[in-house]
């Protein structure tokens, strides 16, 4: 049971780190290539000091999310043997093809960082678009393996021999829930890394106001942060909906529904207490989730209670993960929008402190988004590994003692956080003070 | 017809050959900072970091791909391999993650700290620990020691397969063959003289560690990895194999001995080429040695064919994008196969 349970948590840390930087590997080469345009329209040197910047902030992040993609992979197998001996057959597909746009992705971004006086400027450019689109397209491959670990298609299983048949790795791919999830992801990496990327600007703007460097640098992060925060409530609406659909278990964890009613409420906050079945001090706005799931005031939601007590997944976890990252969304939104009403006021965003404290606060909270997200996904659907077909335990490797490895990476973990901060901090106070230039020309 | 599962077996080997000629190199650049000395000590670390910087995360794709196409192809042999040799790729990963970082953090850490040289030292033992590991996995796999019954039931314990003399032995020369790779391509990319010489020096010796643990895998195998010695030392179709081998490895030392140094490389990139085409031949059709084999571990036709599928879609945008790279960082001669008279080695821009 123990073993378990660490090997759980190893997994949990590994893809909690790993997330991060493939979110940053996934949007910093768009901000990246945003700049580089600017640089090569304008000949602003301005620009042109971001884009080198911010491309070695990338060649360090995503030198990081590279080698804890690998882990991953290995950890598949190390973990959770049980589950691919399975599932290697029928969701090996996206991951194979992911193979191919990462390899694009590493090869691009090798000319891209070391290619400055190699390249022309047109092809350097160019090299970048090719790392944000393989980048996206890794991620989208990666992502329609974990939609089907939720939603799982492509396959007929037989529960008294334990066999899977009529394997069909298409339908597994595309399964149901394949098409939310992706593009909820997607947008939350392109959230998370431009608010990161603004809110390191925007505090560096406070002491330092007049500096043309962080001013553009800010405005252009901005560009990729406020649209992504808009939509991405919608995507999240979305991603509910096909969870409703598909994992009912899992909406009614995530919102604390206990008893199966028409016309449930929505709750903002709350805890849910799972021994009494009720989630307390919540706020809750009648018939809203009804709605919110089906587009029906009316409609039923199905309880916690209408499952085996056996499959319910931890529900106090679950439901204020997701809490925490709807929060933290909202948040990020009204700070996008506070922004984007001084852009149009013409008002000066570095004479406002206020503002940029608010943008520095948003620094982190793309990344918890995307944490308290991966949470509500992956324990909301526990205890099962493949959703209503193998359970999480019977995934587990036989092997003893996995307090050792879970500890060996968990240390390395810590170390690399540290070490990537420091690296970074070091980064981003050498970065130069630059006055406002003449664009006439 | 042809069995589907045979080719993507097939190809997963090519894969890890490929892997082995470009990511086992700058595992052994990695081994070559570690030894680089005398007077050219700083242009000898500066010409690894130079040639390995833009390439080595692609190169490192290449054992990504090998593992994806085991657990999607082969599921039930990732799966007996991830149990089995839990413990050695747990610590080869550790070397993975140190490599990788270190390199970064060296390159684009703050150049005036103490930091910078703790990251050299890191970038170059994880750069020697995790060859001989990799070995060290590849040779408890073909070792036969890794038992399961009927039932799947794993019976052959976590420390005693790996903890053999075979396995390490495979790992020495794993060890011993990348570094030599390592300095035969360096030798093509050095410019000064010096420099190169120094570096001609250590390839020569990395030869000479080449052929010792070869010979002492050889003979540990006759106990170590029976089935693998018996099959290719008992079949008629892989004595031309060993021979050609052989043959292969001592021109590639002639050829640094005279200093041909494209020759050289073309014949060291055979020789591995022709190593892990005999060791694929005594080791299929079992992938784990010897309770599984590549049909009975195989997924349904349908993910192959896909699979297969994929591989042929995804080459199309592979070769050329990875012929770019290294016509970009590495001029002229990336793709030269032998030296002409007067012809000198393209300075790097």
């Amino acid at each position: 049971m123990n073993d378990l349970l660490f090997a759980r948590l190893q997994m949990a840390i590994s893809l909690g780190f790993h997330i991060i930087f493939a979110a940053i590997g996934v949007a910093m080469p768009v901000l990246m290539v945003m700049s580089e345009r600017r640089w090569r329209r304008t000949g602003s040197r301005v620009y042109e000091e971001i884009t080198r910047r911010w491309a070695k902030g990338t060649a360090i992040l995503f030198a990081v999310g590279a080698v804890s993609g690998t882990v991953l992979a290995f950890e598949l197998g190390l973990l959770w043997p049980r589950f691919m001996e399975h599932a290697g057959a029928i969701i090996g597909l996206p991951f194979s093809l992911e193979g191919f746009a990462f390899f694009t992705e590493a090869i691009f971004l090798g000319l891209y960082l070391f290619g400055w006086d190699r390249l022309s400027p047109r092809a350097h450019m160019a090299c970048g678009l090719v790392v944000a689109v393989s980048g996206a397209a890794s991620a989208f491959f990666v992502i329609t393996a974990n939609a089907w670990m939720n939603a799982p298609a492509g396959f007929t299983y037989d529960p008294q021999t334990d066999i899977f048949s009529d394997i069909n790795p298409v339908a597994a791919m595309f399964n149901p829930a394949w098409a939310p999830q992706v593009v909820h992801m997607l947008v939350a990496a392109y959230m998370a890394t431009a608010f990161g990327v603004a809110g390191v600007h925007a505090l560096r703007l406070l002491g330092d106001p007049d500096n043309a460097f962080h001013r553009k640098a800010l405005s252009l992060a901005m560009v990729v942060a406020v649209p992504a925060a808009v939509i991405q409530p919608l995507t999240g609406d979305w991603a509910a909906k096909i969870v409703a659909r598909n994992q009912p278990a899992k909406l009614a964890a995530l919102e604390g529904q206990f008893k199966t009613v028409r016309g449930a409420p929505l709750r903002i906050g709350g805890v849910p207490d799972e021994d009494a079945g009720v989630t307390r001090w919540a706020i809750e706005i009648p018939h809203l989730l009804s709605f919110v799931a089906y587009r029906d005031f009316q409609a039923e939601v199905l309880g916690l209670e209408a499952f085996p007590r056996d499959d319910w997944p931890p529900v106090a976890m679950t439901h204020i993960a997701f809490q925490l990252m709807v929060g933290c969304g909202m948040t990020m939104l009204m700070v996008g929008a506070w922004f984007a009403l001084a852009c149009w006021r013409k008002k000066r965003v570095r004479q406002n402190p206020w503002l940029l404290r608010a943008l520095v606060l948003c620094a982190p909270l793309g990344f918890l988004a995307i944490e308290f997200g991966w949470v509500v996904t992956e324990v909301g659907r526990q205890p099962w590994i493949i959703y209503n077909i193998m359970r999480t335990r019977d995934a587990v490797t036989p092997m003893p003692g996995l307090v050792g490895p879970f500890a060996v990476f968990t240390l390395i973990y810590v170390l690399l956080a540290v070490v990537v901060t420091m690296v970074l901090m070091h980064h981003i106070r050498s970065a130069p003070h630059m006055v406002e230039e003449n664009m006439g020309g | 017809m042809v069995d589907p599962a045979m080719i993507t077996a097939t190809i997963a080997f090519a894969a890890l050959t490929v892997y082995a000629l470009l990511g086992g190199a700058d595992f052994g650049g990695g081994v070559l900072e570690l030894v680089a000395g005398g007077p050219t000590k700083q242009a000898q670390r500066a010409l690894i970091q130079r040639a390995i910087g833009p390439i080595w995360e692609a190169n490192h794709v290449w054992m990504i791909l090998v593992i994806v196409l085991l657990f999607t192809c082969f599921p039930r042999a990732f799966a007996a391999i991830g149990i089995a040799l839990h413990i050695p790729i747990l610590l080869m990963l550790v070397g993975v993650v140190f490599r990788g970082c270190a390199f970064v953090f060296r390159s684009y850490g703050d150049p005036n700290s103490r930091s910078e040289h703790l990251w050299s030292r890191v970038f170059s033992i994880a750069s020697l620990v995790t060859p001989v590991l990799l070995g060290v996995i590849v040779g408890t796999v073909a070792s036969g020691q890794v038992h399961f019954n009927e039932q799947g039931v794993y019976l052959s314990g976590y420390l005693r397969p790996w903890l053999r003399p075979f396995p390490w032995a495979v790992g020495a020369f794993a060890l011993a063959l990348f570094t030599f790779l390592a300095a035969v391509y360096l030798c093509v990319e050095a410019s000064e003289p010096e420099t190169r010489d120094a570096i001609r020096r250590r390839a020569l010796l990395s030869a000479l560690g080449v052929g010792v643990t070869a010979g002492l895998a050889w003979l540990l195998a006759v106990h170590g990895a029976p089935t693998l010695y018996q099959k290719i030392s008992g079949s008629w179709w892989t004595w031309p194999v060993q021979i050609a081998t052989g043959g292969v490895a001592l021109s590639a030392i002639v050829a640094l001995w005279r200093r041909r140094f494209l020759l050289a490389r073309t014949l060291a990139v055979v020789q591995v080429v022709l190593i892990l085409t005999g060791y694929a031949m005594g080791q299929l059709p079992y992938l784990v040695v010897p309770d599984i084999t590549v049909a009975s571990s195989a997924a349904p036709r349908i993910t192959h064919v896909l699979v297969l599928a994929a591989l042929a879609g995804g080459v199309v945008v592979l070769f050329p994008s990875l012929a770019l790279l290294y016509h970009v960082f590495k001029g002229e001669s990336a793709f030269a196969v032998f030296d002409r008279n007067g012809t000198k080695p393209a300075a790097p821009r």
